[in-house]
């Protein structure tokens, strides 16, 4: 139970559901993915059965919605994050969450200083990951605990004990550093 | 360009989904503003999708899998696509989406209240925790001071106004907290209008302003 699959063979499985339909291919994505999206919501402090159901219901979303996914967007990992994210928030907060539309023509285009980068999915999840892996522990842990665990900066500054300037400072350091593994893709 | 950009751990909430509703829906509205936090706001995404990744699996009940394969059959039901709203016939360009979306009507179709030299649009007027308002500071003009118990962010969608700590164009965005009496001008050239989103109520501060207290709440 130790198979993990790399981001081609996911993106693979991906293209045949968007395509095909393939119910197997389908089937292995969920194997993966629902419970790590389980493990997210409850993170979250959602009681396990309202969990499963969310983990549920964004799989069944992967499904229906997958000829709206688009590698050349987003990596697989993240797409499933922001329907997960975005089910959370209409499911516990009963809010819609507002976002960018990339087709307005009201948005301010990129400037030549800050491209809007193009993404080759598979690419930025394996530059990601790397980045993470050389991480100091400590800065590993506090991205962990400040992506998923709905802390504030300061709630974790008071949970390590830590000044809330060593959290920021700290994070900041972890965040800039997995950023620029990114800034360089596409040079 | 921008030069006010939210707080990081402003950008990292928003893209985890841990803002309300009012206060994303300012850095979302920035983000259309701003290449540079939409980029952010990006790398963020894609930080939060490998660390889902990473997270030890929970064990799924185990009809789990065949409950959601059941549903997979029969007719599907085209989920609804975010269609993106078109821009109307003479809509008003220097309101981006989502912001736009939010309104629903044209900036001079908005049920304005005109208070003295600021006018005010309320939205998601039902919540407890966040006032949101639209405003437009007349050209010129000068907001009555007043001081903020809580936090307000202001996005700045067209004209331009100072305040002690800065000098706001479009798509910046100011904060003032409650140690900051608050007292921005709009310039010269045209009236200011901003999204100004407030943690708690907010009072009057100046002389003028606590007599006015009750009909004014800037
Ligand atoms: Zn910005
Ligand atoms: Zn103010």
């Amino acid at each position: 139970a130790k198979y993990r699959p790399t981001p081609e063979q996911l993106l693979d499985l991906m293209m045949a559901v968007s395509v095909s339909r393939d119910r197997d291919a389908f089937a292995q994505i969920f194997h993966y993915y629902a419970p790590r999206v389980k493990s997210y919501i409850r993170s979250l402090k959602v009681e396990e059965k309202s969990a499963e159901d969310i983990a549920q219901e964004v799989l069944l979303t992967v499904w229906r919605c997958a000829d709206q996914y688009d590698p050349q967007k987003s990596a697989l990992s993240t797409w499933i994050f922001t329907i997960a994210r975005n089910k959370r928030i209409d499911v516990a907060r009963r809010e819609k969450r507002p976002e960018i539309d990339l087709n307005d023509p009201a948005l301010v285009p990129e400037g030549p200083a800050s491209p809007d980068r193009a993404y080759d999915a598979a690419q930025v999840a394996l530059r990601v990951r790397a980045a993470i892996d050389t991480l100091p522990q400590e800065q590993a842990t506090l991205l962990r605990s400040s992506f998923f665990e709905e802390k504030s900066h300061s709630e974790l500054a008071d949970e390590l004990l830590m000044p809330l300037g060593t959290v920021k400072s700290r994070l900041r350091l972890a965040i800039t550093k997995l950023r620029s593994a990114l800034e360089d893709m596409n040079q | 360009m921008t030069s006010h950009h939210p707080d990081e751990s402003l950008l990292q909430a928003y893209a985890i989904g841990n803002l309300g509703e009012p206060l994303a829906l300012l850095v979302a509205t920035h983000t259309a503003l701003c290449p540079l936090c939409r980029n952010a706001v990006r790398d963020l995404e894609s930080i939060a999708g490998t660390l889902l990744d990473d997270l030890s699996p929970t064990a799924l009940s185990e009809d789990s899998l065949s409950s959601v394969l059941a549903q997979l059959d029969g007719r599907e039901t085209a989920a609804a696509s975010e269609a993106s709203s078109p821009v109307a016939e003479g809509a008003d360009t220097i309101l981006p989406q989502p912001l736009r979306g939010y309104l629903g009507r044209r900036l001079s179709d908005l049920p304005w209240r005109q208070r003295g030299v600021v006018a005010d649009v309320a939205l998601f007027p039902d919540r407890k925790d966040f006032t949101t308002r639209l405003l437009r500071i007349r050209k010129g003009c000068r907001v009555p001071l007043h001081r903020h118990e809580g936090l307000e962010l202001t996005l700045v969608l067209s004209g331009a106004f100072s305040d002690s700590q800065g000098h706001y164009l479009r798509g910046d965005i100011a904060v003032a907290n409650s140690s900051v009496v608050h007292q921005p001008v709009a310039d010269d050239d045209e009236d200011c209008i901003c999204l100004a989103v407030t943690d708690a109520p907010v009072y009057l501060a100046g002389p003028i302003g606590r007599l006015l207290n009750f009909a004014f709440k800037y």
